[in-house]
């Protein structure tokens, strides 16, 4: 018995705004939720950078004079904090989940539209409460990572707007995923078997995973460092008889996941992408859903790789040494079938293609010297320095935000139904590639020789080392700039680029560009193989 | 309209057969539930590691007595088994017997409250004065607020099992499978923490 | 199909040859100034290597596929529909998982050559006469050897010094003077919010957590002046947080040591 699908839309979608304005409202279309994480993403990424851009003035000389010190610190624990929690983790998981699940499983809407857009509709005040505790009494300055004691005994109304406004962002993410692991796996269309689902949401319902485990002990761990700041408990503060070594165990414990957190999906959408460009099925499908799963299940038990030097005892740095290394093995997997994606393809190079590549060399520099920061005698020399910091970079900039890049070539689109400039887009690909490598690869060295992160001033010797590295960063910023003038040209009058310009398999590219509000006019459609390319003719036109 | 009820629409227009609705949203609650879970993981975690790494310094008091938890941990076992019974009556349709047990379910609930606040006035520490302190206080009191909320939710289903004009009725299981869900998992939380807490 | 193994094996010599070419003559370390240093750098030119190979192999492969697979102009359909190749796909998981394992093994080896794998909570005696819990970094040596030959000096870190006590002195230094191949033995302790103590030259870095001394092993084995370097962010002043350590010859440091003995106290 089938009912018959009513192409009408529920009431809920025709008291919502139209054009423009609803990516301003309280919408519960999946698409609209997705381009306002993307957006929201998006500024804070420039937020963020123009950050980034302060320290690397900063850091332009030895000295520290360019900023005071104090600020130096709340600019880079804002830095960080944004890019993870307001640019990478909101816009790989939640702005394409959003907009792409829904297509993959074959359904109207998640599961939780409501909840959907409550989880979003969090991100802008928590976000902006991050920013503005900056012109109160100066933000957090402890970094990211937020230990204590410092971030006790720091200005505390900084730190806890930081607390506060992660918390938040936090509870928008394990909301959001609840939401996916919800729709993947109890709103598929019938007949859609698990694995005939594309790879993304392989990667979402790994990553929600992640999000459900590990996020709501980092909201535990936080109330109780808020406890300490605020209440006087004693729960890492060691002059209270606390244990500070405990505060980083939990807050690993979460924050090595969110490392996943932030990669799975780009992994996801990379497979996604990979295929339509080479036209050949996604290479070895099957082992790609069981590196997702071992990325998942290793990735919950190395969170002490980094607190190699924080008097953890010998058998615990044996163990997380060979649990981290392993990682290699199943995310190894996943890079060379992508290479072997490409092999005897017909690749057309273009702008989504070349972050693509882009990300997987990125990816594999840094996670090979992720591998050699796992060996604890590695590490002891190298731990918070800028080896680090190199290392994190190349895999969240490289690969990440790469893949970010890409996607929005290949799914705009999708989106807006007009094609982006290809010239404008391989322009923002050289000069991206070109910024980030002399950006971060400098930075290697400068880590191996003795300047540790987090500091305003440094030895003198360093100095040229640092120009190259603050040139690179000056390229990444002005990359931004053809980004920005292709997407806002093509918004206006782009290339019609009709409903299927790639000749895509997936799902989404089976509907009309920009989709309908419902996604199908009709019945979803059952795609039973997302990869089939080079199978039938007769497929693909 | 609320969540649940444009969840269901959109299921409905999925499914060829739409008698599933029920199921993802308790799918969704039982997935928010694992989360909950690993918070108070993460603070039982804490707890025992302090227990293994920071004795206490000499002369800091931290002693718990048995009778109050014990009396509250059978309250919390007994207010299981009288949601259950509300579940049942409703199903048979007995919207008042089921109004009855669950009233009766949030009385216990408030009397482990009350018991909770007793104990917290006779405790010879304060959540300052240790880490052990601080710790039992975080836990029970994060143990309590889940109560309160608990609480509270069953009185509003109770509120709306009532029989003329209620929304809560066999047909509409939901809201009561819900909360019972999380009161067992409140209560299955604290039975782990009275043996973490009290016993060990 | 012979022709195709020989251009493979080719192309797998030139990445090995680079790789090591680059691995033995490129060095990006500073100086090696402990008995830590070599050892270290012997890891680090093996991962250095390994890692090379893995990087260039796979970015040849890129780009090579970038190339010879770009879709021609006049070409129209598809590529090969290949979904996969069990038997590629369990090589590609059995190499990496033998690479990593003995990379682990030998990490563990030169962690353990470095003295790593000591025990860490255990009472000391050694330098504070209650038993005080004392946590141990990187050691080298047994509490045993400590006690007999090593030199003591004891570590504190606060916003934003380093100092440094000379038990057997009596007496305190804003430097740490220490004599060369002589194996000195600090125990350090934070006033304050935590530190690192870290000397590139001598591959060692260690927090020092408030609430948790810890012992500290190492042996100088080059005359020179070190930076000290303060490595974990400790507040506005981190990046100034530094101080210097002087390894000098046993006759230079007895006579700094005399220079500033305070006489005992007797009690
Ligand atoms: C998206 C983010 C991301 C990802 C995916 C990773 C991935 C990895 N990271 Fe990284 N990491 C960070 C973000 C990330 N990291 C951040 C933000 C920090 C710093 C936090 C802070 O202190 O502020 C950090 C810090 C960090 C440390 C602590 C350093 C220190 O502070 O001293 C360590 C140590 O083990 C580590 C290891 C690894 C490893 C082994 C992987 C592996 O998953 C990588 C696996 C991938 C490959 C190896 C490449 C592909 C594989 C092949 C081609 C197969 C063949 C390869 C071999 C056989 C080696 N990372
Ligand atoms: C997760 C993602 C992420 C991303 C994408 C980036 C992107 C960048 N990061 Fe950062 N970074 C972190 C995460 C990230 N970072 C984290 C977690 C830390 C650790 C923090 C800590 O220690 O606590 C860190 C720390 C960190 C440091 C070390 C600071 C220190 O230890 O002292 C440095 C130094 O070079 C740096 C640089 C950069 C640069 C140059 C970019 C560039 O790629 C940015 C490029 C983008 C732009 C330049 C934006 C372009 C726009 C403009 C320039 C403005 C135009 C403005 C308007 C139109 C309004 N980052
Ligand atoms: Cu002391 Cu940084
Ligand atoms: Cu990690």
């Amino acid at each position: 018995m089938t009912i018959s699908i009513d192409p009408q839309k529920t009431n809920n979608e025709s008291l919502q705004p139209k054009g423009w304005l609803r990516y301003f409202s309280f919408s519960l279309d999946h698409k609209v939720i997705g381009i306002q994480y993307l957006v929201c993403g998006f500024l804070f990424y420039l937020i963020g950078g123009t950050l980034a851009s302060a320290i690397r003035i900063e850091l332009a000389s030895p000295m520290s004079d360019f900023m005071p010190r104090d600020v130096y610190n709340q600019v880079l624990t804002l830095h960080g904090t944004i890019m993870i929690f307001l640019w990478i983790v909101p816009v790989v998981n939640g702005a394409f989940g959003n907009y792409l699940i829904p297509f993959y499983v074959g359904a109207r809407d998640m599961a939780f539209p409501r909840l959907n857009a409550v989880a979003f509709w969090l991100i802008p005040p928590s976000g902006l409460m991050l920013v503005a505790s900056y012109f109160v009494e100066g933000a957090a300055q402890a970094g990211w990572t937020a230990y204590p004691p410092l971030s006790i005994t720091t200005p505390q109304s900084g730190q806890i707007i930081w607390i506060l406004s992660v918390l938040l962002l936090g509870g928008s993410s394990i909301f959001g995923g609840i939401n996916f692991i919800a729709t993947i796996i109890k709103l598929r269309r019938p007949g859609l078997k698990l694995m005939q689902l594309p790879m993304y949401c392989w990667a979402m319902l790994g990553t929600s995973l992640l999000v459900v485990l590990s996020t709501p002990v980092l909201a535990g761990t936080l109330i109780l460092l808020s406890f300490d700041i605020i209440a006087n408990t004693g729960f890492f503060n060691p002059v209270l008889g606390g244990n500070v070594v405990v505060y980083q165990h939990l807050f690993w414990f979460y924050s090595h996941p969110a490392v996943y957190i932030m990669v799975l999906p780009a992994f996801g959408l990379v497979s996604e992408i990979l295929p339509v460009h080479a036209r050949k099925p996604l290479f070895g499908y099957t082992t790609m859903v069981f590196s997702i799963m071992g990325i998942v299940v290793l990735g919950l038990v190395v969170w002490a790789h980094h607190m190699f030097t924080s008097g953890t005892p010998p058998w615990m740095r044996l163990f997380f040494t060979i649990a981290t290394a392993f990682i290699a093995v199943p995310t190894g997997i996943k890079f060379f079938n992508w290479v072997a994606t490409l092999w005897g393809g017909r690749i057309s190079i273009n702008s989504a293609m070349l972050f693509s590549c882009g990300f997987i060399i990125n990816f594999v520099f840094g996670g090979i010297t992720g591998v050699a920061l796992a060996q604890v005698p590695f590490d002891i020399h190298v731990h918070d320095t800028y080896f680090v910091v190199a290392h994190f970079h190349y895999i969240v900039y490289g690969g990440t935000v790469f893949i970010i890049f890409s996607s929005i070539y290949h799914w705009f689109p999708k989106v807006t139904g007009k094609m982006l400039n290809e010239k404008f887009g391989i322009l923002h690909f050289i000069i991206t590639f070109i910024g980030f490598n002399l950006c971060f690869a400098p930075q290697h060295w400068l880590g191996l020789n003795g300047m540790p992160r987090r500091v305003a001033e440094y030895d003198p010797q360093f100095q040229f080392v640092n120009q190259i590295s603050s040139l690179g960063a000056l390229l990444m910023a002005i990359s931004t700039i053809p980004f920005l003038i292709n997407v806002f040209l093509s918004v206006r009058n782009g290339k019609d680029a009709g409903d299927n310009p790639w000749n895509a398999l997936t799902p989404e590219w089976l509907t009309s560009s920009p989709p309908p509000v419902e996604n199908w006019e009709g019945e979803a459609p059952l795609v039973e193989e997302p990869y089939g390319y080079g199978k039938e003719i007769s497929e693909q036109k | 309209m609320t969540t649940l009820d444009s969840s269901k629409e959109i299921q409905k227009n999925n499914s060829e057969v739409n008698e599933t609705h029920e199921d993802f949203r308790m799918f969704g609650l039982i997935t928010f539930l694992i989360a909950d879970g690993m918070t108070f993981a993460g603070f039982f975690a804490a707890y025992l590691t302090y227990k293994a790494v920071n004795p206490l310094p000499d002369g800091a008091i931290y002693e718990l007595e048995l009778p109050i938890p014990t009396l509250n941990t059978i309250l919390l076992l007994v207010s299981s088994a009288t949601f259950h019974k509300a579940g049942k009556a409703l199903l048979k349709g007995k919207n008042s017997d089921s109004q009855k047990w669950l009233v009766f379910t949030a009385f216990l609930g408030i009397m482990f409250l009350i018991c909770q606040l007793f104990e917290y006035f006779h405790l010879p520490f304060g959540l300052t004065d240790n880490l052990f302190a601080s710790t039992f206080y975080a836990l029970t009191g994060f143990h309590g607020l889940h109560v309160t909320l608990g609480t509270l939710m069953i009185l509003i289903i109770a509120w709306q099992s009532r029989i003329n004009g209620g929304r809560l009725t066999s047909q509409n299981m939901f809201p009561l499978e819900a909360v019972e869900l999380y009161w067992h998992f409140v209560d299955g939380i604290w039975v782990i923490l009275f043996i973490i807490l009290y016993l060990l | 199909m012979l022709n195709k193994n020989i251009y493979l094996i080719l192309i797998f010599s030139f990445i090995f040859a680079i790789s090591f070419w680059i691995g033995f003559n490129v060095n990006l370390l500073p100086a090696e100034a402990s008995i830590n240093a070599p050892i270290y750098d012997e890891l680090f030119k093996i991962l250095f290597i390994i890692g090379l190979i893995i990087f260039i192999g796979m970015t040849i492969a890129v780009i090579y596929s970038l190339f010879k697979f770009r879709k021609k102009n006049d070409q129209i359909g598809d590529g090969i529909a290949l979904e996969g190749n069990l038997s590629l796909e369990i090589v590609w998981t059995i190499i990496p998982s033998i690479i990593v394992l003995l990379i682990g093994l030998y990490s563990y080896n030169i962690y353990d050559r470095m003295g790593g794998m000591k025990e860490l909570n255990h009472n000391h005696e050694m330098m504070s006469s209650n038993t005080e819990k004392i946590w141990a970094g990187i050691s080298q040596t047994s509490d045993n050897e400590i006690a007999i030959n090593n030199l003591p000096i004891e570590v504190s870190a606060m916003q934003f010094a380093f100092l440094f006590n000379y038990p057997k002195g009596n007496f305190i230094s804003g430097e740490l003077h220490v004599p060369v191949d002589q194996k000195i033995s600090m125990k350090m302790e934070s006033k304050d919010v935590i530190h690192a103590f870290w000397v590139p030259e001598f591959r060692i870095k260690q927090d020092i957590i408030p609430g948790q001394p810890t012992i500290l092993n190492f042996t100088p084995t080059k005359v020179g002046k070190y930076p000290i370097i303060c490595a974990e962010l400790c507040g506005p002043y981190h990046g100034g947080m530094r101080a210097s350590i002087i390894v000098e010859e046993e006759s230079d440091y007895n006579e700094w040591f005399n220079k500033n003995k305070k006489p005992e106290v007797n009690l």
